[in-house]
């Protein structure tokens, strides 16, 4: 027993060590998917956001149907429509329809958090750009989403983390990411657990790197006190 | 007779099914200081909202400045830029500095350079006091002094006429002087203002007209020694003997 997990253990380290140059290639795949998916899941969220509390109907119905569906359905499901729906019509890379697919499901979550945030922003901040003779969008622009943004971030940080884990789904459709890799290593050497480890490692550092970026955002928009 | 700068008739606002002002015929003329008194929920507060389209009015006429306002049509912003409002909560902007707060409006809606909207600004704190206070942020700040610069930052965007609603009612009674002082020193430069305030002693000393509102119609309105010393209406009275 005690030999079994020295000899696990001294595996463990010798694959750790050994294979970084294929995970760090990966760690980078896995980081682009996360950067290029949330960026874009950032505006996407923000535009079903501004729907969700427009006051006019049909563009909060729209709004609603893209949350329920996003929200009803598992995300390896929409993976899968993206890459398969979007490379029968146009060339795409299954790099790209994985980041346009994790972009599209977190963009349903961070336009809840965006609402939220917004509708958190008291009624009086709104009222004071108005009485000044802002118009309704340059109030929003200028007063509310800088107040609402600060208020997001801890739960932004949260779906960014959610985000990054969620684009090891990528392995399934052949993007050789951190999961990917580990996959292909643990069937090469009939070895999964050691590699399964490995990738986790690769998670921890990537997730709590952005848990520092994050935080280090928190503080500098904190310098400005609540009223 | 001094030209009208706010001239209300007939007006009417429904909160659902609340009728809250009743055929309110109201009018302000040129630097005239104009004292709103009444118990709360009488209507006084929404009454100044409705002047600058904070709330929309059911039925009836406003002009501003001789020319009737129509929110459905005319560009309410353009007549907001000549009706500046102060607050109970003061509404600054916490994400920016005072002087950012003052510089705000004049910059995005006016176009007015930094380099100017800057210079003014400051002589506006400056005159409000509060020159020193310029790139604090507005949470280091005590509830006068907020008051103070949310006045600078209306007056910034040079309004023809001030709407003060309850701007001393959210402080602590040490700050309510400061504050008023302000407000008395724009008075006398000759501002056309409306105020909705419990300060009995402002709207005696400063107050060219006060107007007395219960449930949601304005039951007297005169000279603030008329009113105070000399009340007609019974319900005025018994208003004012509760209060002082």
């Amino acid at each position: 027993m005690y030999l079994q997990f020295i000899s696990f253990w001294g595996g463990f380290w010798e694959a750790l060590v050994n294979s970084r140059e294929l995970f760090f290639e990966a760690s980078q795949l896995t980081l682009a998917l996360t950067a290029v998916s949330i960026f874009i899941a950032i505006f996407v969220g923000l535009f079903f956001a501004l729907l969700k509390i427009s006051n006019i109907k049909p563009l909060e119905w729209v709004a609603n149907a893209y949350i329920y569906i996003v929200r009803g359905t598992p995300l390896i499901v929409q993976i899968f429509v993206f890459y398969y729906g979007l490379t029968n019509v146009w060339m795409i890379s299954g790099f790209w329809s994985v980041s346009l697919g994790l972009a599209f499901h977190n963009g349903a979550y961070i336009a809840e958090i965006f609402r939220g945030s917004i509708q958190s922003i008291g009624k009086g901040q709104t009222e004071a750009g108005r009485s000044l003779g802002m118009s309704q969008a340059l109030t929003m622009r200028r007063i509310i989403l800088p107040q609402a943004f600060r208020r997001a971030l801890p739960p932004l940080g949260n779906q960014f983390i959610i985000g990054l884990k969620d684009s090891s789904l990528a392995a399934f459709i052949g993007v050789s990411e951190i999961f990917a890799v580990a996959t292909t290593q643990g069937a090469n050497t009939f070895d999964y657990m050691t590699w399964l480890l490995v990738s986790a490692v690769y998670y921890l550092i990537l997730v709590f790197l952005l848990t520092l970026v994050v935080s280090l955002i928190e503080k500098k928009m904190a310098v400005s006190g609540d009223e | 007779m001094a030209k009208q700068m706010i001239e209300v008739n007939k007006l009417n606002k429904y909160f659902g099914d609340n009728h809250v002002l009743k055929d309110i015929d109201f009018h302000v003329a040129e630097s005239e200081v104009v004292v709103l008194i009444g118990a709360s929920g009488s209507g006084k507060s929404t009454m100044l909202r409705c002047l600058n389209f904070l709330e929309m009015k059911n039925s009836g006429e406003i002009f501003i400045k001789g020319n009737e306002v129509n929110p459905k049509k005319d560009n309410v912003n353009e007549v907001r830029q000549k009706v500046g409002m102060v607050f109970q909560h003061f509404n600054l902007f916490p994400h920016k500095t005072v002087l950012g707060n003052v510089m705000e409006a004049p910059t995005q809606v006016k176009g007015l350079s930094k380099s100017q909207a800057k210079k003014e600004g400051k002589e506006l704190l400056e005159k409000v006091g509060l020159a020193e206070k310029a790139n604090d942020y507005p949470s280091r700040l005590s509830g006068g002094q907020k008051q103070r610069v949310a006045i600078a930052r209306a007056l910034a965007m040079k309004p023809e006429i001030m709407l003060f609603d309850e701007p001393t009612s959210a402080l602590d009674p040490e700050l309510v002087g400061e504050v008023l002082q302000t407000m008395k020193d724009l008075a006398k430069e000759g501002m056309t203002m409306v105020v909705v305030t419990h300060e009995m002693g402002f709207a005696r000393e400063v107050a060219d007209r006060v107007v007395y509102m219960h449930e949601g119609r304005i039951v007297e309105t005169g000279a603030p020694k008329d009113i105070f010393e000399n009340p007609k209406e019974e319900r005025t009275q018994a208003f004012l003997s509760s209060i002082l």
